[in-house]
């Protein structure tokens, strides 16, 4: 079978971190490739290269025999290639025949007007309709149909353009049963129709139902593309996880202690965390996995009162909150290193000893004016660089942007360390920076649960939670699925318990 | 498909500017029994007339979620421009109007070449261009107030079929306006853009093609608008339209047009225009303190703004991103319309 899309050792790299790394794989006409792999492994770094958001270093694509290097999403638009997101791309305010023919209306001339020629949209979009078995009206807007109907629309979308290869990655995760059963019925229509997919999953026995090859990677290498019937579900896992390294992570200093600090009481919010119940205690590091879009950052934003909740409660040092608040919570010590640096956490013009101070800043104020002692603020943003061994030069002049991932994190941290947190919440601390800053990050964190701190680590590097966790709790679609404690540390069964796979007893 | 409860609250959001403009009217007929009549309604229904054309305008662009605050330089420079070449050459009235509408779009063109072109943001631009606009134009005239010709009265006075001129022009806008904007592809593509621009690149559309004709229609109304005023007080002087900026921003948002982008239409700043001009005279009617005048009118509009803000915030909730399935479909359902 002649290939549709022929990827060919294909690279990218971000920052000098590679992010896809000579990747080669072949979509053929008629066919479904399933394509999983960890967070990170290069999946949506592979996609989004061919979809036109990034551009390869090296490498080429040949899309229907002939060379392709998509400059743009429009470009991949319109040479075929559809490009469905987790997040759609549909304009909420307009009707779902507008979502469809936005870039190209059919229209008549009226005078200096072109009038959109609405009876025809409207017909052709009712039999775009009908082919993804969506018995809506063409006129509804966008923002009145469910999740489910907005994926359909989007293949719709995708149908009208007459894209020949579409690309869905992860479309089941705010779908119903039902929702996703006529999505895969749609798909394999489509496969008949002689169009190629990729389909993006963690949900692997979708993958295995559905794809007829599977490829798979991990560390951004292709680890293997295969016939789905050489795959079975516990393989793909074995393949994805590969080999860990030893001595990645610093030994742990002292042992929690049965205080419990924070406690989280049957939290939910409709569609986004259901009942999750857990206790952090002192000195405590307790890892927090799941899959990209499981619900963690969403948790960790509740906790940190960012986003609310619909029921249950947070207690703290055994006082259940009343209010929820960024402020309350750092009143309570509760400190919050975010996930994204670069857009929540640092002011990246700011000097570093600035960035330091901001989260204690009224603890510098505490003076009749409400002056900031600038000299008692400027000693302990010193001695907390030095704690942390920051990497800089004067602190007091160098912006932060100048400084290297692993150094900025450390910002974040020695601003936090300033407000004298009991509870850390550490989102994804160590993304996107080197091995040795790492070890810098997890030798911190070390140090501080032996001083009786605890920290909820959530990151989707199972690794590293292995290597630094007492305990490690899983989430899956918004639930907490599974702990583990440190004698138990199993990652085949940890990746298992996030992917919802029989066998393990949920939480 | 799709029941959902009928929701007080949501309903009065929807629908704040009707609702007010009801309880206004009702409000200052009650207050005023001059106020209830054919002739002074349709007296501030023309008083609102450039307002309101300047507030279509200004609806394009704000459904970008752009802005435009040069509209009164825009409506002054313009007037100036066709003002003195009636005085100086005698141009006659229609070969005046173009030539100001003509002044008016090249006004937006520049404001579009800045934001589009040299990517600077569009609040910045324009405020450069309201101070220079206006400068340009005191220049012109060294600072000297035009009198306009006869003619240009005789036009402001005009009527067709008992309509005064204003108003048949107001009508006109509105009416072309609200058939751009719902009928034709680029007027979709304005409401596709407001809503989310990285969509609408991926779409495929020219986002930046669609940013330069909103500058150039606000730029041609604030013309328009301008042309409207000068013959309705027959002359132009140093302050011409100023601060009406203000007036259109509070108009076409009063009228349910989002600050954020992405919502809106004209039917709605025609409204919010002749609200603004209806509390103006209903407060002249009631004999209100001149120097308090200005607060009733900017409470009013603060209080509309507060209702975009809490529109948009209800909004945000419902559109949350799910991570777990929702059975419930009235959750993923926002309520505007």
């Amino acid at each position: 079978m002649s290939a549709i899309l022929d990827i060919q050792s294909i690279t990218k790299t971000f920052f000098g971190v590679p992010a896809v790394k000579e990747v080669s794989l072949r979509v053929a006409a008629g066919q479904i490739v399933g394509l999983i792999g960890q967070n990170g492994a290069g999946k949506s770094t592979l996609m989004n290269l061919i979809g036109g958001v990034v551009q390869a270093d090296s490498g080429a694509m040949l899309f229907q025999g002939r060379p392709y290097a998509p400059r743009n999403p429009a470009e991949a638009y319109r040479a075929g290639i559809a490009f469905i997101h987790q997040e759609l791309n549909l304009f909420t305010n307009l009707s779902i025949a507008e979502n469809i023919f936005i870039d190209a209306f059919p229209a008549r001339r009226l005078g200096p007007l072109r009038l959109v020629d609405r009876a025809d949209v409207s017909r052709q979009t009712k039999a775009l309709l009908a082919q993804v078995g969506l018995d809506l009206s063409p006129s509804l807007t966008i923002d009145r149909i469910s999740p489910g109907e907005r994926q359909l629309v989007e293949i719709a979308r995708a149908l009208h353009m007459d894209a020949s290869l579409i690309i869905l990655d992860e479309p089941t995760t705010s779908l119903t049963a039902r929702e996703t059963e006529k999505l895969f019925a749609i798909m394999r229509q489509l496969q008949a129709q002689g169009k190629a997919l990729i389909y993006i999953s963690h949900i692997l026995n979708d993958v295995l139902a559905l794809a007829d090859s599977i490829a798979i990677l991990r560390d951004g290498r292709l680890v293997t593309q295969e016939p789905a019937s050489a795959f079975d579900v516990s393989r793909m896992i074995a393949l994805m996880v590969g080999r860990s390294i030893d001595s990645l992570y610093p030994p742990r200093t002292a042992a929690p202690a049965a205080t419990p600090l924070l406690e989280v009481q049957g939290l939910s919010a409709k569609g986004i965390v259901e009942n999750i119940q857990f206790t952090l205690r002192q000195g405590e590091v307790l890892g927090l996995f799941g899959l990209m879009g499981s619900g963690r950052t969403e948790l960790a934003r509740m906790l940190f009162g960012m986003d609310s909740f619909e029921q249950g409660s947070i207690v703290i040092k055994g006082q259940r909150l009343t209010r929820h608040s960024p402020r309350e919570s750092i009143r309570r010590h509760i400190a919050f290193v975010t996930e994204n640096r670069r857009e929540e956490g640092l002011l990246m013009n700011i000097n570093i000893a600035d960035n330091i101070a901001l989260v204690a800043l009224p603890e510098f104020a505490r003076t009749t004016l409400q002056v900031l002692d600038q000299g008692r603020m400027m000693s302990a943003a010193r001695s907390a660089a030095g704690v942390l061994q920051l990497k800089s030069g004067d602190i007091t002049q160098q912006p932060a942007r100048s400084l290297s991932g692993g150094n900025q994190q450390k910002v974040v941290i020695a601003r936090w360390l300033l407000a004298e947190p009991s509870i850390f919440i550490m989102d994804e601390p160590t993304r996107g920076i080197d091995v040795g800053a790492k070890y810098e990050i997890y030798s911190i964190i070390d140090a501080l649960a032996a001083q009786g701190s605890a920290i909820l680590f959530i990151s989707s590097e199972l690794e590293e939670l292995t290597g630094m966790c007492d305990r490690i709790l899983v989430m899956s679609r918004g639930e907490i699925y599974g702990e583990f404690a440190r004698s138990n540390f199993h990652a085949e069964n940890i990746l298992r318990a996030a992917f919802r796979e029989e066998g393990v007893k949920p939480a | 498909m799709n029941a959902r409860r009928w929701n007080p609250l949501q309903f009065v959001l929807n629908n704040s500017t009707l609702i007010l403009f009801a309880l206004v009217f009702i409000g200052f007929s009650l207050s005023s029994p001059r106020f209830f009549t054919v002739e002074n309604v349709i007296n501030f229904v023309k008083q609102a007339s450039f307002t309101g054309i300047i507030a279509v305008g200004m609806t394009f662009v704000l459904l970008t979620a752009g802005i435009d605050l040069s509209v009164g330089s825009n409506m002054y420079l313009s007037a100036v421009v066709s003002g003195l070449l009636m005085r100086t050459m005698g141009l006659e009235v229609l070969p005046a109007l173009l030539v100001a509408l003509a002044t008016g779009t090249l006004f937006g063109a520049i404001n579009a070449f800045f934001i589009v072109n040299l990517r600077i943001i569009p609040f910045m631009v324009t405020l450069s261009t309201l101070v220079i606009g206006r400068g340009i134009g005191t220049a012109l005239t060294e600072s000297q107030q035009i009198d306009l010709p006869q003619r240009m009265a005789t036009f402001g006075q005009g009527q067709l079929a008992g309509i005064p001129m204003p108003i048949l022009l107001f009508a006109l806008v509105v009416l072309v306006a609200y058939f751009i904007l719902t009928r034709t592809p680029f007027g979709r593509q304005v409401y596709a853009v407001g809503n989310d621009v990285e969509a609408a690149k991926k779409a495929g559309i020219n986002t930046d093609r669609v940013i330069f004709m909103v500058y150039l229609v606000s730029g041609f109304c604030a013309a328009l608008a301008g042309f409207v005023l000068a013959s309705q007080v027959i002359r132009v002087d140093r302050s011409f339209a100023e601060g009406r900026e203000f007036d259109a921003i509070a108009a076409s948002v009063l009228g349910g047009t989002s600050l954020f982008g992405g919502v809106g239409n004209v039917y709605g700043a025609m409204v919010g225009a002749v609200l603004i001009q209806m509390v103006q005279t209903g407060l002249q009617f009631n004999q209100v303190n001149l120097y308090l005048q200005p607060m009733v009118r900017a409470f009013i509009i603060f209080i509309t703004v507060f209702f975009d803000s809490l529109r948009e915030t209800t909004q945000a909730r419902l559109k949350r991103r799910f991570i777990r399935p929702v059975e419930n479909r009235e959750a993923s359902t926002p309520a505007r319309t």
